[in-house]
């Protein structure tokens, strides 16, 4: 333990003296929220999304007088909840249900909901319908790619974080300097996943919080289930770095092994577009990507306020990954050059 | 500087190498080779650049396997904890980018179960003066000694040092030799490998010269000169011969500047370049080195 500790403490202290990597790990993930910030500050669709609560939406819209407009993408729902969530944040501008009298809900906040509410009552009496005011934030398309912003970072801390470090160690001779020690692979391995989980969660706390005061993006469910999904999401991400890093000493390929792990993962993973109308296959493949499951979980808390229950398949993946990763990794590691 | 005087060669070796062998897929880099290091000497392991030492040194310390043999540490196969007992400083080791020498030394200091007092170490290899500065800061004479000092920690009974002094400078050299002179005081075995013969020569109490995986030959220094010379060399400057070669009818030996005779008669010796008029100025006898030693057994030249 005394060794694990000392191991810790060292590779922390290594970390927070490296200026400029500490700097640049920083600083991206905030450079980026704040270009998508101003890129999207004048966000607003003009196309008008309505939910229509029937299973053959076409034929419930043509009841309506919206019937008559063009630009209205219709969307239909099965669930009440799930549509008068979508026009709580914005997602769609009003949920219509038809029949006598028929029902429709607005955001109040929402400017299309408000013209297609009186496009729709225009000429009807007001014994017709029924108004359901909804109240809630928009969703912005900022909100929506932060928990991926989160993620990536989350992504590319942890996989070079231990990855390089572990690659450069073994290539200039710290790793065989330790093997000519008593400390264990088991010692040196675990303090090195420790101190960069510890590293990752606060940099990712930080930037968290110091995003949420600048952008103030939105954050509906429980913090404590979003902190385990960072927890979870870190730890199979840096065993990822760790079974990158098992055998080589070449940084040159260990930076292509890594690359070759976190390009897929951050356009196939839904961190900045969804991959709803993505080829089966795509979608397919994404899910054997653990940030898929990190983002949409942490999407999930973000903005929809799932439950722990809601998103505990993803953890269970995560979970099931890092063995994985973690298992092999403690197989194929090595001290020395191969 | 002395050398000790090993009373302790009677008692049982702290350390055998029983048919040791390392096959590569096709190489064999050590070629069962046998031998013991008795408590408190300084043993030299010498050979040319892929000799097999290192290969050798890293095989007794566990950092590489074994294809055969066997290591016995105070009389019993070596065990997992050998590293609690063994001070190892390597050819090239870098450490960590962002500790001082300070930190580094307690770092290490945590993976031992009973260590050296820290302030001693540091007052011992001379580290005090950069002490709270980054490894990577430091010249190669101080990082030599930093290593040194991180070997030195767990207060060890055999030392591993693995060409200690390749890349220094000479005064770094001659200061490092004083503190492994020091060291050796303290009744601390050493086991040694080097390029350097006057380093050799100096610090060690026994030699094994290895090459192409095999040992060529084994004993202290001056046993090993005596068992393979009888004959001084006698060198004059290449110009004070003048072409007269076909005359000389001695065996000799030219280099860029000088020509040597290896002869058992100085005087028979000066008496025949008289003879034939070649003038003594730059006359130079010395005995038998290690170098003539080296290049006599594996026929390579070895820097000294």
């Amino acid at each position: 333990m005394r060794s694990f500790l000392a191991l810790f403490l060292a590779r922390n202290k290594e970390y927070y003296r490296d200026k400029s990597a500490l700097a640049w790990s920083i600083l991206l993930p905030v450079f980026i929220v704040i270009g998508f910030a101003f890129a999207f500050s004048d966000e607003q669709q003009d196309l008008f999304k309505v939910g229509i609560i029937q299973s053959n939406a076409s034929s419930a819209a043509a009841q309506t007088p919206l019937q008559k407009l063009e630009y209205i993408q219709w969307i239909p729902f099965e669930d009440h909840q799930e549509g008068i969530d979508r026009v709580r944040y914005h997602q769609i501008d009003m949920l219509l249900e038809p029949g006598d009298p028929l029902r429709f809900w607005v955001n109040s906040d929402n400017r299309n909901g408000y013209f297609l509410q009186h496009l729709l009552t225009a000429n009807q009496s007001e014994n017709n319908y029924i108004l359901q005011p909804v109240t809630g934030r928009q969703v912005r398309y900022l909100d929506w790619v932060m928990p991926g912003i989160l993620g990536m970072n989350m992504m590319f801390g942890s996989l070079f974080g231990v990855g390089y470090v572990i690659v450069r160690y073994r290539k200039n001779g710290v790793l065989k300097r330790l093997q000519a020690t008593p400390v264990t692979a088991l010692q040196f391995v675990s303090a090195q996943v420790c101190s960069r989980l510890l590293i990752t969660l606060s940099i990712s706390t930080l930037i968290f919080f110091g995003s949420k005061i600048f952008i103030d993006f939105i954050m509906i469910g429980s913090y404590m289930t979003l902190l385990l999904i960072a927890v979870l999401g870190a730890f199979s991400m840096i065993s990822l770095g760790l079974l990158i890093s098992t055998h080589t000493a070449s940084e040159e390929l260990a930076g292509g092994l890594l690359n070759f792990c976190s390009w897929p993962m951050m356009f196939l993973s839904g961190v900045w577009f969804s991959l709803e109308g993505a080829h089966p296959l795509m979608k397919d493949l994404a899910q054997l990507l653990p940030l898929t499951h990190i983002v949409t979980a942490a999407r999930s808390v973000m903005i929809d306020g799932a439950s722990l229950m809601q998103v505990g398949h993803h953890l269970l993946i995560l979970v099931v990954m890092t063995s994985i990763f973690i298992l092999l990794a403690s197989r194929l590691f090595r001290w020395g050059r191969d | 500087m002395q050398k000790s005087n090993p009373a302790a060669y009677n008692t049982s070796p702290l350390l055998e190498v029983i048919g040791l062998r390392k096959e590569y897929d096709d190489l064999t880099a050590v070629n069962s080779i046998s031998f013991s290091i008795h408590r408190g000497t300084c043993f030299g392991l010498l050979g040319p650049n892929g000799a097999g030492k290192t290969t050798t040194i890293e095989m007794i310390e566990g950092i590489t396997t074994p294809s055969a043999g066997e290591i016995r540490f105070k009389g019993e196969p070596r065990k997992a904890d050998f590293t609690q007992f063994a001070g190892i400083q390597f050819q090239n080791t870098a450490l960590m980018d962002y500790l001082s020498v300070d930190e580094i030394l307690h770092l290490f200091a945590n993976f031992y179960r009973s260590t050296r007092d820290i302030d001693e170490l540091i007052g011992l290899c001379d580290l005090g003066s950069f002490r709270n500065r980054y490894a990577t800061k430091l010249s190669g004479g101080q990082r030599q000694r930093l290593l040194l000092a991180i070997a030195l920690l767990n207060d060890p009974e055999i030392i591993f040092l693995d060409e200690p002094t390749t890349g220094l400078d000479p005064q770094s050299r001659r200061n490092f030799w004083e503190l492994i002179t020091a060291i050796k005081q303290q009744g601390k075995t050493i086991v040694l490998t080097t390029h350097y013969m006057d380093e050799a020569e100096l610090l060690c109490d026994e030699l094994l010269i290895i090459d192409q995986g095999s040992i060529v030959d084994s004993g202290s220094p001056a046993e090993l000169l005596a068992r393979h010379f009888d004959d001084s060399c006698i060198s004059l400057p290449l110009s004070a011969i003048g072409g007269k070669e076909k005359r000389l009818t001695i065996e000799y030996r030219t280099t860029e500047t000088e020509i040597e005779f290896y002869s058992q008669s100085v005087e028979a010796t000066i008496h025949m370049l008289l003879e034939i008029q070649i003038p003594l100025n730059g006359l130079k006898v010395r005995n038998r080195t290690l170098d003539d030693l080296f290049l006599k057994l594996t026929g390579h030249q070895l820097r000294g």
